[in-house]
Parts: C-alpha cells; sequence; structure tokens
C-alpha cells in the first residue's frame, strides 16, 4: 500500500516538473524550439483525443483531419472579429456539433465500413469547400491573423493538460470502463445496461472537441490558410500512427508516441530532405511487424525479459 | 436541337463508361485484395501509379508501344504485390490474433507502403506532371469525336475485366481463390494452398492495379502523388459493388463513371464531391452495395 502511494507520488511529481519545466519555455528557450514544442503539443493534443474515442472501443477513426480543419476554418472566419480564446471555443464547439451530427449519421457501421465513412467525410468536406471557394467565392485560400509564438504555445499547452485531466476522469468514470466493454463485445455491453449508442456519439463528439481546439489554435500560426491544408489527410493518419508507435491502451502512450514521431519528422525534414517521408514510411512498416503494443509494449517486454520476469503477465 | 440532344447524351454516356473502364480494372485489383486476401490495400493507388510511370519510361525512353508495355509492366507489379504478401502480410496475419486486428494492422502497413513506393517513385521520376501522346488522333463516333486513346483504353478495359472473370471461373485456381474468399480457414482444411492463393490475390490485385495505370497513362497526365486520389474511387467503387464482389466492382465503376460524366457535364468541379456523396449515402443506406445480398 506504501509502496503504491509512494510510486503515485513520484509519477505525480514527475508530471508536474515536466509541465512546470514546459510551461517556462517560452522564456529561456529560443524561437525555434517553442515552433518545435507547439507542434509537438499540437500532434498530442490530436492523438490523445483520437485515442480516447478510438483506443478503447477499436474503432479507427480517420475524420481527425475533418474536426481539426473544422477547428482552422473556425478561426479563419471568426480571427478578425473575436479575441483568440473565444475563437478556440467556438472552434472547438463548431467541431463538437459536426461529430455529433457523423456520429448519429455513422452509428450503424462497423469495423471498416466505418473507418472508410470518415476518410471519406475529410475528402468530401475538403473537395466541397474546394469548390465553394472556386465557384461561389472566386478566391482559394483566407488570410488568419497571427498570433504570437508564445501565445498560440501556451493556447496549445493549456489545449493539452485539459485534454489530458478530461480523460483521466472519463476513464476512471464508469464511462471509461463501459467504452471499454464496447471495445470487448459491444453486444454484450448493450445487454449489460450501456447505452452504447448515446455513449459513442458523446465520446466521439467530446474527442473531435478537442481537435477542434487545436485546430482553431494552431490557424494562427499558418497565417495563410486553404483547404487542402485545413483538411490535409495526412492529420488524419497521424494521430493513428502516433497512438499505435506509443501504444494506445494507456494514457501516456500517444502522448510519447506523438512527441517521437513529431521530433523524428523535424529531424528528417532538417537533415533528410528529400528521404524523410520515404523512412517514415519504413518505420511504420517495421513498428507495425515488430511492436504490435507499441513502443510502450515494447518497453514493457524488454523489462520484463531484463527484470527476470518477476511480476506474472497483467 | 434534338440530334443536338442526341450527341450531348451520347458524348456524356461514352466519357462515363471509359472514365468507367479505369475505374473498373482498378476497383477489380482492390476487391481481390479486400476480399480475398483480406487486406484493406490503402496502397492500391501506388500501384496504379507505378504501372503508369513505368509505362511511361517505356514509351518514352526506349520508345516501346504502351499496348505492348502490358505485357512487362504487369508481371512486375505482380511480383511486388506477390513477395509483399508472402513477406509482409503474411507474417502479420500469422502474428495478429483475430482476423480483425489483422485488417486493422495491414491497413496500417499499407499506409506506409504508400509512403515508401509513392517516396521512390519522386526520388526516381520526380514530382512533376508528366504525360505522353499516343494514339491522340480524334474517331468520329455517331456525331460525338473522341480521342482514339480513350477508345482504345476503354476497349482494354472490357477486355481485362472479362478475361479476369473467365479465369476465375473456369480454371482450377480460379474455384481455389473463390474458396478462399467465401472462408479461407475452410478452404485450407479442403486442400487449397492458402497461403500461396491468397498471396497471388493480393499479387493479382497490384496485377490489375498496374495494368489500370498504364491505361491511364496512356489517356490522361500522371504524377507520383496521382494515387491516393484513385485509391478512394477504387474504395467507393468496391462498396457501390458490394465489397468482395468481382462483378459487383465492374459494375459499380461502370455506374460510377457514368456519374461523373453526368456531373461534370452539369458542374466540373463537383465530380468528386458527387463520388463521396455517393459514397456517405450508400455506406448510410446500403452498405451491402448494389449487387450485394
Amino acid at each position: 500500500m506504501k509502496k503504491t502511494t509512494s510510486k503515485r507520488m513520484f509519477t505525480f511529481g514527475l508530471v508536474l516538473l515536466i509541465l512546470v519545466l514546459a510551461a517556462c519555455a517560452p522564456l529561456y528557450a529560443p524561437v525555434y524550439t517553442v515552433i518545435l514544442l507547439t507542434s509537438i503539443l499540437m500532434y498530442m493534443t490530436i492523438a490523445v483525443s483520437w485515442a480516447l474515442f478510438s483506443g478503447p472501443t477499436g474503432y479507427i477513426s480517420l475524420a481527425s483531419a475533418a474536426f481539426f480543419g473544422a477547428g482552422i476554418y473556425t478561426s479563419a472566419i471568426l480571427g478578425k472579429a473575436l479575441p483568440l480564446p473565444l475563437v478556440i471555443v467556438v472552434g472547438a464547439l463548431a467541431s463538437f456539433c459536426l461529430a455529433l451530427l457523423v456520429g448519429a449519421l455513422t452509428l450503424r457501421l462497423k469495423g471498416i465500413y466505418f473507418v472508410m465513412f470518415t476518410f471519406g467525410l475529410v475528402e468530401l468536406l475538403l473537395h466541397f469547400i474546394l469548390w465553394w471557394e472556386v465557384t461561389i467565392c472566386g478566391t482559394t485560400g483566407r488570410v488568419v491573423p497571427p498570433a504570437g509564438n508564445a501565445t498560440v504555445f501556451y493556447a496549445m499547452l493549456i489545449i493539452l493538460v485539459i485534454l489530458v485531466l478530461t480523460v483521466f476522469i472519463i476513464r476512471r468514470s464508469r464511462y471509461g470502463l463501459a467504452l471499454f466493454s464496447i471495445g470487448e463485445n459491444e453486444e454484450a455491453a448493450a445487454h449489460a445496461g450501456v447505452h452504447v449508442t448515446v455513449l459513442k456519439i458523446i465520446i466521439f463528439a467530446v474527442s473531435a472537441l478537442f481537435m477542434g481546439a487545436a485546430g482553431a489554435a494552431m490557424a494562427t500560426r499558418w497565417t495563410y490558410i486553404d483547404p487542402r491544408i485545413a483538411f490535409n489527410p495526412l492529420i488524419s493518419f497521424m494521430p493513428v500512427l502516433m497512438a499505435i508507435f506509443g501504444g494506445i491502451r494507456p494514457l501516456y502512450g500517444p502522448i510519447i508516441g506523438a512527441a517521437i514521431f513529431t521530433y523524428l519528422e523535424e529531424f528528417l525534414i532538417t537533415r533528410f530532405p528529400y528521404y524523410y517521408m520515404l523512412i517514415f514510411g519504413i518505420i511504420m512498416v517495421v513498428a507495425i511487424l515488430y511492436m504490435p503494443d507499441g513502443l510502450v509494449g515494447l518497453i514493457q517486454r524488454l523489462w520484463k525479459g531484463i527484470s527476470g520476469r518477476k511480476h506474472a503477465d497483467t | 436541337m434534338g440530334s443536338y440532344m442526341m450527341v450531348t447524351i451520347l458524348d456524356v454516356v461514352i466519357s462515363g463508361l471509359l472514365l468507367g473502364g479505369i475505374y473498373a480494372v482498378t476497383a477489380v485489383g482492390l476487391s481481390l485484395q479486400y476480399g480475398v486476401a483480406r487486406v484493406l490495400n490503402i496502397a492500391h493507388g501506388e500501384f496504379i501509379m507505378l504501372g503508369a510511370f513505368i509505362t511511361y519510361s517505356l514509351y518514352t525512353r526506349f520508345g516501346i508501344n504502351p499496348l505492348i508495355c502490358f505485357a512487362i509492366c504487369g508481371p512486375l507489379v505482380f511480383a511486388v504485390g506477390f513477395i509483399l504478401y508472402r513477406t509482409l502480410f503474411t507474417r502479420l496475419r500469422m502474428s495478429s490474433p483475430t482476423p480483425g486486428a489483422f485488417e486493422g494492422n495491414s491497413m496500417l502497413a499499407c499506409f506506409g507502403l504508400l509512403f515508401i513506393i509513392q517516396n521512390v517513385a519522386i526520388l526516381i521520376w520526380g514530382a512533376d506532371i508528366k504525360g505522353y501522346t499516343y494514339l491522340a488522333f480524334p474517331v468520329d463516333l455517331w456525331g460525338a469525336r473522341f480521342a482514339a486513346n480513350r477508345l482504345v483504353t476503354l476497349g482494354f478495359a472490357l477486355a481485362i475485366c472479362l478475361v479476369f472473370y473467365l479465369f476465375l471461373a473456369n480454371t482450377r485456381l480460379g474455384k481455389a481463390i473463390r474458396a478462399a474468399a467465401q472462408d479461407p480457414d475452410t478452404a485450407g482444411l479442403m486442400g487449397v494452398r492458402i497461403n500461396q492463393v491468397l498471396a497471388l490475390c493480393f499479387g493479382f490485385g497490384a496485377l490489375m492495379a498496374g495494368l489500370g495505370g498504364a491505361l491511364i497513362s496512356i489517356s490522361y497526365k500522371i504524377q507520383p502523388t496521382m494515387g491516393l486520389e484513385y485509391t478512394m474511387i477504387a474504395l467507393i467503387v468496391i462498396v457501390l459493388g458490394g465489397l468482395g464482389s468481382i462483378p459487383g466492382s465492374f459494375v459499380g465503376g461502370l455506374v460510377l463513371g457514368l456519374v461523373g460524366s453526368i456531373v461534370t457535364h452539369i458542374e466540373p468541379g463537383l465530380s468528386l464531391v458527387a463520388y463521396y456523396v455517393i459514397f456517405m449515402l450508400l455506406l448510410l443506406i446500403k452498405p451491402t452495395g448494389i449487387l450485394g445480398k
């Protein structure tokens, strides 16, 4: 008992230390680092919110880019009229409503059909808005009023902290258990009294809420956006890869995956600009082949091997 | 007025069939990979792109007739697909605890392949849009004019699908493939060498993609990043025709081509939007597709 309390205190302290160090980054770190950290925070937010819904339920959603893009467009349309915090809230709500609608429509779809529908949504929005801008408005792309590097960094940090707390609370509540039961066996969960449909829609919408907020905040850093930037399909694939690379089940899996992947992306782009997507692809294939439980699973397996299998499998 | 109307309708219908023929070939390939080999190949479009670029290189570099290139690029792409399934996907299939897990893992591995193939292609051929002219003279069909290369493309697309259908229906290997499509485990118990057959299916899927790409390169401009769009269209077609149904994919391809041609005639920018609207409505209303049970 005492051991677990001290271990918990240690984890809590470590998280707090990292948080404080991160929060002060704009004070001591060079601008480049702050921008890189902002990207990392963005991917962490998307990966964690993706894993909030898709991790326990096993529904692989490729709609992340749609929700992220909805946030970006909110920022582009309202950026001049409203202050940043309000823009972020509106962007989050816009994604939330979009996800409620999509969730209500896709209820009956399972497995691969759900994957394809969510990916179709991204492409539909992309091509529809592209057509709208070209034909109706006559111009493609919009200018977003820029915010300072530090402002965007703090906005992303606050969004991520709220997200992690939300996920932590949801996982600890009976709704978290209910979510896992949907992933194990949806019919059995329904028979056991879980409101499968309502729960799925709400959690899906909550995960979209944070992606929208991230989009609205990040848009101010890019200053110019168009549909191909806002609804980039890569934003749908990346969180899946990051979460799987890090490990889907534990809360810190997607966080670690996002941090490593974003840093790797930056490293490869600067060192091997022509080969970086190629190397990226190879890492992905190798990760899927040799690390089915992600980095966290691999480390646990290695640790078990080193420590001589003192603990039984959990 | 009446004859003008007729010519317009003819124009739209034949353009639709031309487009549909290409969609049908690529979708039959994807249908084989997903319906039998159970790999939702997101990198399908990259095999299409490979076929297109191999044909482009052979024609512009060595002056080999694009229609003869089929005999070269087909087996080449087939070998890539076959080897990939024997190594990567067979390993994944063995290590995945459930068929569902295999579907998820193999799809993610395909994302990786997508990046690898696309970027190797960019390193070899550069990122620019490319194209060549072959059989570009116009042909008069009942008052509407079409480039000869597009009619040849349609003819070849229909012929490829027909040959493949006859192969599935009439040969021993075709029978084994159909058995594996219904139930791979039971087919294995009945003496079908299942790993071999699944790998052959994946290879044939890649072969169809390669041939589709070769056809595309005759009539359209090509680019190393063109794959994802064709993958999405092929996905829409196999849902339209019913997942895993090969005749369904063929009919679905032609139907989607016609839809695309009609929408393009009315509002040029909206054909892709129309595809996705159809796709999403279909998933909601009848996920089993038009020929599905």
